[in-house]
């Protein structure tokens, strides 16, 4: 039975944008490793979906206000625990998520050495089971 | 079944989607029927024309089953309303399917062009017109179309549902255009075929294969607008533009998906036929007189792509080429490019004053090109430290993450010299 994971990853501890002042080669590892590893998720099936957010700078906070228009809000760049961007898999069991996430999570940073970032795995919801439909 | 004989079979349908909507609109009136119809015998010829050979006519082939398709929907629907007045449910369908031969060929081009507008109507939404077009004209799937914009199918059929009915309840008649009206609308054709190729053209994290296939469909499409309307300079000025843009495809980008800026290019990696093809067109079209956007455009691709080498590009002739679209547009986008003509002419710092001015007037805030641009321009005057931080603040506001990848690396590139 395949059940569907979300893994989220949040940016790294020292900011969203510090990968802005990473060296050169740091950088194109990074871009390599984060490009392989959606390339070799398709090829086992297990990906369905992978995007990476803009910066955090272009995100707005939205609530509606009383007229039910939306007020848009800042952002607040002191915020480390920015989402960065998202990959939904479909996986046999929570272990095999738990891996793909642990494996993202070492994607390379600065120096060649593993980021080692937070990565939030929940699962996705189902259907409801063919009897209460 | 051959791989060739495969796409040969995908070619002829593509090519005869739009006569044959066209010519069963002519005859049945109802735009969302007629191309459910089409759609249908496509189809059909999809799954039998590999296993029984092409038909020797294969466009009476498909206006014959789309008729016979449409014929039974309207059957049945009169049948289940007993409308029995409807004369088509009257006719014998041997009756019904005998074809006109007088001026098919004519009116079969026609008909294309009058589709063609149809799909384009200023009334519709740009992504509805875009979807529509792909279908109609095009004879794409709605899966397919779905495919290229990375939307779920069922958004799509969504879409292109709500752009039948559109075009339905407007009462845009099927006829062809008046030259007013051809005048009026040409400019809403030529856009919505502009986006879908930029749509196949830009780089970007989907499939790439399904966006290319949309580049090269816009081409096609461009192709048979150019055949109906070979006198207009816009028309031409388009094709052109998008064979020159389309022709460094392969060069733009690197192993990993990252752009490749046109100055380093691997000009070997040029498509020569189609520089010559665009060239050519461009050429002829410029000696025509009444100058418009794709026309100036286009030739600003000929004399970059006529360089053997980036050194050797004719910038002098580009400025002044840009002189002219800023003449015919108010883009700021345009002056952008201005300036970056004009500082490789007469200097890094004399483009940055364009630049300071243009950011002076606000219309550029919400864009990282402006940094982007500023960022080079900084670079080849020597300012570096500058130049970082506004590949990296350009880096920030970008939406696209190829370009996103580059910018950090020219940032980085430059912040790793300078150490």
């Amino acid at each position: 039975m395949k059940m569907k994971y979300m893994l989220m990853m949040n940016s790294p501890r020292e900011g969203a944008g510090s990968i802005l002042h990473w060296p050169k080669e740091d950088i194109q590892a990074h871009i390599r490793f984060m490009v392989g590893f959606a390339k070799k998720l398709s090829g086992t099936g297990e990906l369905l979906v992978a995007e990476g957010l803009a910066f955090p700078d272009q995100a707005k906070r939205v609530r509606a206000g009383a007229d039910g228009k939306p007020i848009t809000d800042g952002v607040f760049p002191e915020s480390k625990e920015f989402l960065a961007g998202y990959w939904i898999v479909e996986v046999d069991s929570p272990e095999r998520a738990y891996d793909i996430a642990a494996e993202a999570s070492a994607a390379p940073g600065r120096g060649g050495v593993p980021l080692n970032m937070a990565i939030e795995v929940r699962q996705v919801m189902s259907g409801p089971p063919p009897d209460m439909m | 079944m051959t791989e060739s004989s495969h796409s040969r079979i995908e070619h002829l349908l593509r090519e005869h989607a739009p006569r044959v909507l066209g010519a069963i609109l002519r005859k049945f009136r109802d735009f969302g029927a007629s191309e459910d119809a089409v759609q249908e015998a496509l189809l059909a010829a999809a799954l039998q024309w590999p296993r029984d050979g092409v038909p020797e006519d294969p466009r009476a082939w498909l206006i014959q089953v789309a008729s016979r398709r449409i014929t039974d929907h309207v059957r049945a629907e009169a049948a289940r309303r007993h409308r029995e007045e409807l004369v088509v449910s009257l006719v014998p369908p041997e009756l019904q399917l005998v074809l006109p031969r007088d001026g098919d060929e004519l009116a079969g081009r026609d008909d294309a062009l009058v589709l063609l507008f149809m799909c384009c109507h200023p009334a519709l939404t740009t992504a509805s017109a875009i979807a529509l077009t792909l279908r109609a004209v095009g004879g794409l799937t709605t899966a397919e179309i779905a495919k290229a914009f990375l939307v779920p199918e069922s958004t799509m059929a969504q879409r292109i549902s709500r752009a039948k009915q559109s075009i339905q309840g407007s009462g845009v008649p099927f006829q062809k255009p008046t030259p007013e009206e051809t005048a009026q609308r040409l400019g809403a054709v030529l856009h919505v075929l502009y986006l879908i190729f930029s749509e196949g053209y830009t780089a970007s994290s989907g499939p790439e294969l399904h966006r290319t296939d949309l580049s090269g469909e816009a081409i096609r499409l461009m192709r048979m607008l150019h055949a109906l309307l070979p006198e207009d300079g816009e028309v031409a000025g388009l094709l052109a533009l998008m064979l020159l843009t389309d022709a460094r495809r392969a060069a733009r980008t690197g192993p990993e998906g990252e752009l490749v800026p046109l100055d380093v290019q691997d000009r070997r990696l040029w498509n020569a036929g189609m520089i010559e093809e665009g060239v050519a067109l461009i050429s002829a079209t410029l000696s025509k007189g009444s100058l418009g956007m794709y026309q100036v455009q286009a030739a600003i691709a000929a004399v970059h792509d006529e360089a053997a080498r980036a050194e050797d590009t004719d910038w002098p002739q580009i400025l002044a080429l840009y002189g002219v679209l800023m003449e015919l547009s108010d883009n700021p986008v345009v002056a952008l490019n201005h300036a970056i003509a004009t500082a490789m002419v007469h200097g890094p710092e004399v483009g940055l004053a364009l630049v300071k001015a243009l950011d002076a007037e606000g219309r550029l805030e919400e864009s990282h090109r402006l940094d982007a641009v500023r960022a080079h321009l900084l670079e080849r005057a020597g300012r570096h430290a500058e130049a970082v931080a506004h590949y990296r603040q350009a880096a920030e506001r970008t939406t696209s993450l190829p370009e996103r990848n580059y910018l950090l690396t020219q940032a980085a590139r430059l912040n790793d010299a300078k150490a």
